[in-house]
């Protein structure tokens, strides 16, 4: 059970990092990104949009912590 | 444009990961003998090639949109933190990677743990080889994988991954020492922007919308990861003195 904790730990740290929210943020951007281009919208422009929130909200957080 | 730029990224990504690897396999060999590390480094590679080997065809199964989608959102979110580690570095919020610092640090611990023979191999330094070359080497088959299959071209990414190994093994043998003179924090930087270019064109691709004037845009979102991550840098060190005296 361990090794199988471990193994699940490390996919974890390797794609999520340490910070999850950034990882759902994505997550969710890329579903919104679908549902437009469902909706026959030009999607295109929505995921590199998120991608600058996301990572500024998430140097925005680290920085803030490092005071 | 898109095929070199598949091996440029791979090759980069690979080189850091390589570069990490040969110095946990030098503190090893030196410390607890190289009989025990290199028995684990041919044992690791041994284990990654079995990974390699049942993953990747496995992957040419799935409909390449769902592929791009999964491997889209996987790669922007590893991404994300190779970029937002290497904009912290470079800001100076985190420290900077230092491989003499970590060889240093490696060399303490093997010199200090205990001994303990099996199967006729120093167990401790096995087991750092084995563990340091197989974490290292899953990121490269991880890199390999999923650049080479959303792009339909395995070969071209681990050719890419075969010239880093062969380049830092080539170099790691000449100088017996960590590559501490790699700019490993301006390469770690350079993979975070082509993780992240990548995740977003293949994230977007795979939740069906479409790039204008499709693999042309490459070089755009590209030139935009880079302005973002410029733009960020640049931010957080106008911000850092204020903090500072705060």
């Amino acid at each position: 059970m361990n090794r199988v904790r471990a193994f699940g730990l490390f996919w974890w740290d390797f794609v999520v990092g340490d910070d999850w929210v950034a990882a759902a943020g994505i997550v969710v951007a890329i579903g919104i990104t679908a549902i437009l281009a469902a909706e026959k919208v030009a999607a295109w422009w929505f995921l590199p949009t998120a991608v600058a929130v996301v990572l500024a909200a998430s140097l925005y957080r680290e920085a803030r912590n490092s005071r | 444009m898109t095929a070199g730029f598949l091996i440029a990224s791979a090759f980069l990504a690979s080189a850091v990961e390589f570069v990490e690897a040969l110095t946990i396999v030098l503190a090893a060999g030196i410390t607890r003998g190289w009989r025990s590390a290199l028995t684990g480094l041919g044992a690791a590679t041994v284990a990654l090639g079995a990974i390699v080997a049942a993953l990747g065809p496995a992957l040419t199964l799935v409909p390449i949109s769902a592929l791009r989608l999964v491997v889209g959102a996987l790669l922007l979110a590893f991404g994300l933190q190779w970029l937002r580690k290497a904009i912290l570095r470079a800001s100076g919020y985190k420290p900077l990677h230092d491989e003499a610092a970590i060889f240093a640090r490696e060399l303490e611990e093997a010199r200090t743990a205990q001994a303990e023979e099996r199967a006729g191999l120093d167990w401790y330094g096995f087991t750092l080889a084995f563990k340091g070359v197989l974490l290292e080497g899953l990121e490269v088959a991880f890199i390999v994988v999923t650049f080479g299959s959303a792009q339909g071209r395995i070969d071209l990414a681990a050719l890419g991954a075969g010239g880093a190994l062969v380049l830092v093994v080539i170099v790691g043998v000449l100088v017996r020492a960590p590559l501490a003179r790699v700019p490993e924090n301006t390469l770690k930087f350079a993979v975070g922007v082509m993780l992240t270019t990548f995740g977003i064109f293949w994230a977007t691709e795979g939740a069906g919308a479409h790039w204008p004037g499709d693999d042309a845009s490459l070089p755009v979102v590209l030139a935009f990861v880079i302005a973002l991550s410029a733009a960020s840098v640049a931010t957080l060190r106008r911000r850092r003195p204020a903090m500072v005296a705060a």
